[in-house]
């Protein structure tokens, strides 16, 4: 009778520390997760362009484009994106070091060495799974659009932007709600970079506040702020999936 | 106007077409009629090369269309195509369908473009549904729509694959109608078909075609009234209306 308080007491000050939050404050906004946010939209804008692309060389005509997107997504999509980030991210400022000086830094100054190895990782990743998703939507268009299209003259690039490219998006808009929620999550696998303050994105910013004071509030705390975002992006991918279904134009 | 010269097609080591000859002359309604299988839709499909012959020649309008030199979007552009499954694209309204390629392609101003297509779909009884997209239409409204798309496009040739075939029997006749009228207007169109009402009243000439090969061709009387051959013969009387 006499515990049961006294284990909630020691829950409530191992996972949900009162002072270790407020001192996490205002921080866990300002830097962490503006950080996550700019990280996973940087990502996901790169990787939506590169996934483009890639998704138009895996359906072109050309033996070698398609044989090159291909290997290329199976090779990112079969690999642990931990171990893509740290290659990516971690080898090749060094490999590149004596060349430019800091590889990073070198075209986009301050903002590069601090985001952009782990932005750019991040991209490709995300390009590999969206390619997929995105080729999945342009094949899923009736083969008699791009008939009707190229029947009315227009070349295969045009029918591509006018009147396939359209109609897939509205097709894939729902898995890339989930990438997006997806690759929000994924930022936190930059903290393996280890950004310094000011670049660091939630899981990291959590990380350093646990690890200085021994307790787990904090990671509780980046739990929280993961979810504060990924909850409604969620709910709105089955929103997306549901009106999808309806068959809505 | 079209001239076809030992057109094959084969699709692996299936032969669908085997050295055909046609020629079609301005003006002029020619009428393919076959059965399921004989290679209709391929043949049709050659002429604009949608589908690409194994060999022989295709002359239209003086462009020889099999030549590698050959612009294709530019010979695509004088011939219309009009297909069995509508093909309107559906994030468009009936306006946009029908403006999309020229201002895409022959690059007309919108105002230009919408002006002409507004003109296209009173043509084809359709100007009040101008804001509607595909979604909203019927069948017959929708195969009508997609002749005054390729009609915005101003052809020489009209081509239709059975352009009524998934349409429900009370839409056919508006649909039919429609191509009436642009026969009568000297359009010249090859027409894929099951409506022998159609082939006897409009057409100048009927084919009949059977195993990738044209049995035999002749005027609508003498094709559908009198065939010589065993095959036609066989193929009208299944499909006596
Ligand atoms: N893309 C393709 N790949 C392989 N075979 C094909 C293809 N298109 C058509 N064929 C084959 O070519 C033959 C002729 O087909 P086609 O569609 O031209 O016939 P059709 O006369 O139009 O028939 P229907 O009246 O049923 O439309 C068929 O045996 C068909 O299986
Ligand atoms: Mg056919």
């Amino acid at each position: 009778m006499m515990a049961a308080p006294m284990i909630l007491a020691g829950v409530g000050d191992e996972f949900f520390n009162g002072r270790i939050l407020r001192e996490m404050l205002p921080g866990i906004v300002t830097e962490a997760m503006r950080n996550t946010v700019v990280y996973t939209v940087f990502a996901f804008s790169a990787g939506i362009v590169l996934g483009l692309l890639l998704a138009l060389a895996r359906i072109s005509r050309r033996w070698w484009l398609r044989t090159f997107a291909a290997t290329f997504i199976d090779t990112i999509r079969g690999l642990p994106a931990l171990l893509v980030i740290v290659i990516i991210g971690y080898g090749f400022p060094i490999a590149y070091k004596g060349v430019t000086g800091n590889f990073w830094r070198w075209p986009f100054g301050s903002f590069g060495s601090k985001y952009l190895p782990g932005c750019f990782s991040l991209s490709l990743v995300a390009a590999a799974y969206m390619a997929e998703s995105i080729r999945a939507g342009i094949e899923a268009v009736p083969r008699g659009q791009m008939e009707a299209a190229r029947s009315l003259g227009m070349t295969q690039g045009k029918a591509m932007r006018k009147v396939i490219l359209p109609q897939a998006f509205r097709i894939i808009i729902p898995p890339l709600t989930n990438e997006l929620a997806a690759l929000f999550k994924d930022t936190s696998l930059i903290a393996v970079l280890g950004v310094g303050v000011g670049g660091r994105e939630i899981l990291q910013y959590a990380r350093t506040f646990s690890n200085a004071t021994g307790k787990t509030t904090p990671l509780v705390a980046g739990g929280i702020a993961y979810l504060v975002i990924t909850i409604p992006l969620l709910q709105l991918v089955s929103y997306l999936d549901r009106r999808a279904k309806r068959g809505t134009r | 106007m079209i001239t076809i010269r030992a057109l094959s097609k084969s699709f692996g080591d299936n032969e669908v077409l085997r050295s055909i000859d046609l020629d079609v002359a301005e003006r002029e309604v020619v009428c393919i009629i076959g059965p399921s299988g004989s290679g209709k839709s391929t043949f049709l499909r050659c002429v604009n090369r949608l589908e690409e012959p194994t060999s022989g020649s295709i002359t239209v309008d003086g462009v020889e269309v099999c030549n590698s030199k050959c612009n294709l979007d530019a010979v695509r552009t004088s011939m219309g195509m009009v297909f069995q499954q509508f093909n309107l694209f559906p994030h468009k309204t009936a306006l946009g369908n029908v403006t999309l390629a020229p201002i895409s392609v022959l690059k007309l101003d919108r105002a230009e473009a919408e002006r002409r297509g507004r003109e296209m779909l009173e043509r084809v009884g359709l100007a009040h549904k101008a804001d509607m997209h595909p979604s909203q239409l019927s069948g017959g409204q929708q195969q009508r729509v997609a002749i005054a798309r390729a009609l915005a496009m101003q052809p020489k040739v009209m081509l239709f694959d059975e352009a009524t075939s998934a349409l429900d029997p009370e839409l056919v006749g508006e649909v039919l109608q429609v191509m009436r009228d642009l026969a009568g207007s000297g359009m010249t169109m090859m027409v894929v078909t099951h409506e022998m009402g159609f082939a006897r009243d409009v057409a100048d000439r009927v084919v009949f075609m059977d195993g990738g090969v044209i049995v035999e061709q002749g005027t609508p009387e003498a094709i559908l009234g009198n065939p010589q051959q065993e095959r036609t013969k066989a193929f009208l009387s299944r499909t006596r209306t």
